[in-house]
């Protein structure tokens, strides 16, 4: 990690993460969750606000929220309350949200971040609750009079509201934080979690202190960090601003900020001052949410491995590295691909192949492992055959990034573009004598005991089969017709 | 001039036994709003589709398919439910030209027992008031005293019953809305417990005290039409389980052995009109001769009830009617430079002044820095209210009160007044804030104008409340006395 | 003493999205403080260790089952707009000073 550019200060980030729940409608409302229709095109009564409707909680928004609050090690409240947020914006159509307020879901809790190699943070998490989303403006300077397009279908659509205590020290912390809370929401099958696609957005309350003090500096909200790339460079922008007031003798003032990534600077969006007065108040429309035990239990039943659990039983059942694990269980998707793979191949080495091969193929794209073309089953199939000398590693890898990216059968594409590896010993033999042929002098010198010299023969050999040759077989005819062990 | 119709239970025969037609009731019921348009009890009707209906109705009858007890009867619903397809407008200004696409669960349970809306009543904007002058189509007047208020705010429901345009219409009661106007224009009017009747398709005033009630002639219609609109519905949050006995096998005229609590903090003769005071006190002996046992008991937080319910309910409803900003349905001023101009100019066009009031109030006690002393401070005093209930409902069944403690008074007479006007919902908000069932029936006249007695049961206990209203019909005539014919 | 400022009821009309103009302003701060005057008996009211009372209802909530529904028909769903273009509701421009504000 690079040392802090502003070394006398202590940062402090508090991070409050808004992930959209994967149900099929809507939180309060039967209207379908979808993406991409065009404006009002999937809006019930409910989501218009028109006069005389009423909210209904969808079941499946909760059970998600509690096997979210389960993951993260929160305390399930045995009783939550549906609160009203009041405050006029045209993409509210009630004029009021519906959020968990004074009494949330679930509390407490923590997640273990991995900051690198061989650091990790125990973060903590104030709290975990229920609201509903807003819909979407659409502010284009083509319309006649410049008005404001209205639509509803992301109105009411459930989101999950995550905060941390102000635990983070870094940017790189931050980010840490924001990958591990993504991947539990994909292991729990939560949320898509996908911050381009605005499923996953995240608003970041930053103060500094210099260090030895205890108190926590004034803070700034940062909204809106919706994507990726920019929570490191919003954060870093905003640190930069307050740790400059502070050096001029200058004082912090609690506002609201966004992020402009063209200007790679925040800007004040108003001041704490002139804060709303939301009048929250518990909503009379619902009654509290009550969860049993037995309710909790079930959803706990149904809960999938999570990661830290299967990184260690992937170290003990299947032997793997540390390293390894980690990596692999970092994603669902991804830990399944590994064991699908395991299991067809029979041993832990296709880790090496996700690894090297897959993830560097997906990489290149910006994929990540459920992109992949390549079934898990043919990937054990092509190390297979590597490993039973029909076709060589090197030719097996340079398979890879084609079927990651198209699909197709390995094992056909193997024979289809004549990859079998050679180990005929007819035709090997005739490659190794024309090899030693034309290469006397390296053979004088092997012959002399410079024993690197094996593996120049051996990769001309290679170059004369076209990579094709096993390397096993090679080495066994190599030493035969040096004379070195009987045929 | 179009003779009043007579009690629905009196229609029914008469459909039964062929010697009228739903056709024939429906002509008569509009002919008679007709005649009595001066009381302006209706804001809109529906003739045409009442007619169909009324058709569409005969033809079952002729299939001997009758739906229900309900098939055929013309009635009259507050313009505060809302129907696919037609303009729901609570007398605001804001909902002008509002057409609903969905129906209301209690139009819909109307109609599936085949009872036949003329038109929609006038009503206090919102529901708002206690007069029904609060309306933006003018104010509806008494059948008894022209110059005088039906009450409010489902003011046009009962006087259209009181009239006899219709045999029983529907009404809603958030702090007496429904009792008040009966007990002025000397019908019954039922609220039931709060969660028995669905809210789905009400438009809110006060989400945790509305409820959907009644009125009619006799304890027996009112009945037939609870039956007809309670019931579960999981389109509320707040709708109860339990499934709704029917009231009508309920009304065996027996009352012996029944306690009666008469609560002493109601019968302070200092705020009670003593002709009212006299009318209840006869009618609770009539009952008391019949068999029932009076006791008097106390709760004693009704002082504080009307702060409590002035506070929770301008609370909700500046939420409530947060949605109306000119944005999706609705009034929005014209010429709006900006949203928020846009916003404020809506608003203060579209709503009348008590609406405005209520909003600004109920803003207020939820602000920053006055939830704890209003708000909360009101929902704690709510506790006290309904424990008072509670404790008194261990001593005895039913509990007998005044409805108001006065006669309907004179239009315009407090309008400028709000507070006097608030003052006198006394004896009806208790029961709102501790969701009892209650209903108002006629228990005789003062200087010429009907007084109401109002009986409370424990929650769910209709079938209990319309037994004793019932049996005391049985006993005294006022339910059948007529007021004059309109000018 | 009036329980209620001019300045209190500018606050709470601005925050309620109206607008009064001078002699609305006046009387609606007379008629809060009049009504705020009343309800102020409730601090009288003992209500050490009471609970809230937010619904009478002693239910706890319902669950819809997690089943989507056929959504609105687009034409009903901005059949009522004041202003509409194409499938959307039309606001005058959002002026950045007024987000949420």
């Amino acid at each position: 990690m690079s040392a802090p550019p502003h070394p006398e200060y202590e940062v402090v980030i508090g991070l409050e993460v808004h992930a959209q729940l994967r149900t099929r409608s809507k939180l309060f409302s039967p209207a379908p969750v979808t993406y991409g229709l065009p404006p009002n095109h999937a809006v019930h009564p409910i989501c218009l606000a028109l006069p005389g409707t009423l909210p209904v909680l969808n079941a499946g928004a909760v059970e998600l929220a509690i096997r979210v609050a389960l993951a993260s090690h929160c305390e399930l409240q045995p009783r939550s309350v549906f609160a009203r947020k009041n405050y006029f914006y045209p993409d509210l159509p009630k004029g009021y949200q519906i959020s968990q307020y004074e009494e949330p879901i679930a509390t407490g809790g923590w997640l273990d971040v991995r900051v690198d190699a061989d650091a990790r943070r125990r973060v903590r998490l104030t709290r975990i609750h229920m609201e509903e989303d807003a819909g979407k403006l659409i502010h284009d300077a083509a319309i006649a009079g410049g008005g404001t397009h209205v639509d509803l279908n992301r109105a009411g659509v459930p989101l999950l509201e995550i905060v941390s205590e102000p635990d983070l020290r870094s940017p790189a912390e931050a980010a840490a934080y924001l990958r591990a809370l993504r991947s539990l929401l994909r292991y729990v099958e939560a949320s898509d979690a996908d911050m381009e696609r605005g499923n996953f957005r995240c608003d970041a309350n930053v103060s500094l202190r210099r260090h030895g003090e205890s108190r926590l500096g004034t803070r700034t909200e940062l909204k809106n960090l919706n994507s990726f790339r920019f929570v490191e460079a919003a954060l870093e922008a905003e640190i930069r601003r307050q740790a400059r007031l502070l050096d001029e003798g200058g004082r912090v003032v609690q506002a609201t900020l966004h992020f402009d990534p063209a200007s790679g600077r925040t800007r004040v969006l108003r001041l704490k001052e002139n804060a709303d007065d939301y009048r929250y108040f518990p909503d009379p429309d619902l009654v509290p949410l009550v969860l049993s035990d037995a309710q909790i239990e079930s959803v706990r039943r149904s809960l999938p491995e999570l990661a830290d659990a299967r990184c260690e039983r992937f170290v003990r059942e299947h032997g793997l590295a540390e390293e390894d694990a980690r990596l692999l269980c970092e994603s669902r998707a991804l830990a399944d691909f590994f064991e699908a793979a395991r299991a067809r191949h029979g041993d832990a080495d296709v880790a090496k192949w996700i690894r090297r091969d897959v993830l560097h193929a997906l990489g290149e794209h910006g994929l990540e492992i459920e992109a992949s073309k390549l079934a898990p089953e043919a990937l054990a199939d092509l190390v297979n055959a590597v490993t039973h000398g029909r076709v060589t590693a090197q030719s097996a890898r340079a398979l890879v990034p084609e079927l990651v990216l198209s699909g197709g059968d390995p094992l056909r594409l193997v024979r289809e573009r004549g990859l079998e590896a050679v180990s005929d010993t007819s035709a090997l033999e005739a490659a190794v004598d024309a090899v030693l042929r034309e290469h006397a002098s390296h053979v004088e010198r092997l012959r002399a005991g410079e024993e690197k010299v094996r593996n120049f023969l051996i990769g001309q050999v290679m170059k004369r089969t076209g990579g094709k040759a096993d390397p096993a077989a090679l080495r066994r005819v190599l030493a035969q017709r040096l004379g070195e062990e009987a045929p | 001039m179009a003779a009043p119709l007579g009690t629905l239970r009196e229609c029914r025969e008469a459909l039964d036994v062929g010697a009228t037609s739903s056709s024939a009731l429906v002509e008569q019921s509009l002919a008679r709003a007709k005649a009595c348009a001066s009381l302006r009890a209706f804001v809109r009707l529906r003739a045409d589709a009442a007619r169909a209906e009324a058709r569409e109705s005969d033809r079952r009858r002729a299939r001997g398919e009758v739906r229900s007890p309900l098939d055929g009867i013309p009635i009259a619903v507050k313009d505060i439910l809302v129907r696919a397809g037609e303009q729901t407008t609570c007398a605001s200004k804001i909902l002008e030209g509002f057409v609903s696409p969905y129906t209301s669960a209690v139009m819909e349970r109307l109609e599936a027992a085949g009872a036949i809306s003329i038109g929609a009543t006038n009503l206090d904007e919102f529901a708002m008031g206690s007069s029904t002058e609060h309306s933006v189509y003018g104010p509806s007047r008494n059948p008894w005293d022209a110059a005088r208020t039906p009450g409010g705010s489902s003011g046009g429901s009962a006087a259209a019953v009181a009239a006899g345009i219709v045999p029983a219409a529907i009404g809603t009661d958030t702090g007496g809305s429904i009792r008040q106007p009966a007990s002025f224009c000397g019908v019954v009017g039922l609220k039931p417990t709060y969660g028995r009747v669905s809210r789905y398709g009400l438009v809110a005033f006060a989400s945790s005290l509305d409820q959907v009630g009644c009125f009619a002639r006799s304890a027996e219609d009112v009945a037939r039409v609870h039956d007809a609109i309670a019931g579960h519905d999981p389109r509320d949050s707040t709708s109860i389980p339990e499934s709704a006995p029917r009231c009508a096998d309920a009304l065996d005229g027996d009352v012996a052995g029944l306690v009666i609590g008469l609560p002493r903090e109601y019968y302070e003769p200092a705020g009670i009109e003593p002709g009212v005071l006299a009318a209840v006190r006869e009618a609770t002996g009539a009952l008391e001769r019949a068999g029932a046992k009076l006791r008097e008991v106390s709760l004693p937080h009704s002082e504080h009830a009307v702060a409590t319910y002035y506070l929770i309910a301008t609370a909700e409803a500046s939420s409530n009617l947060a949605r109306y900003d000119g944005v999706r349905y609705g009034h929005r001023a014209p010429g709006a430079k900006s949203l928020s101009e846009m916003y404020r100019k809506t608003r203060s066009e579209g709503f009348g002044p008590e609406v405005k009031r209520r909003i600004v109030l109920g803003t207020y006690v939820l602000s920053a820095g006055y939830y704890d002393a209003y708000y909360r401070k009101a929902q704690q005093v709510r506790t006290l209210i309904r424990r008072d209930f509670e404790a008194a409902f261990r001593g005895c069944d039913l509990i007998a009160t005044p409805t108001m403690p006065e006669t309907a008074f004179r239009l315009g007479e407090r309008t400028e007044d709000p507070l006097r006007m608030y003052l006198s919902d006394v004896y009806t908000v208790s029961a709102n804030l501790a969701g009892l069932p209650g209903v108002s029936l006629p228990c005789g006249f003062s200087s010429g104008l009907p007084v109401g007695l109002q009986l409370l049961a424990p929650p769910l206990e209709e079938a209990r409340l319309l037994r004793a209203a019932d049996a005391y019909q049985r006993l005294a005539a006022h339910h059948l006395a007529r007021p004059p014919e309109p000018a | 003493m009036s329980a209620i400022g001019r300045e209190d009821v500018e606050r709470v009309v601005a925050l309620a999205r109206l607008a009064l103009d001078e002699d609305e302003l006046a009387r609606m701060a007379r008629e809060l403080d009049a009504v705020l005057g009343y309800v102020a008996s409730l601090s009288r009211v003992d209500t050490r260790d009471v609970p809230p009372t937010a619904h009478v209802v002693p239910l706890a909530t319902p669950l819809r089952n997690d089943v989507p529904s056929a959504p609105l028909d687009p034409e009903q769903a901005l059949a009522n707009a004041p202003e509409r273009e194409g499938s959307s509701f039309v606001v005058p421009k959002v002026i950045e000073a007024e987000e949420e504000g």
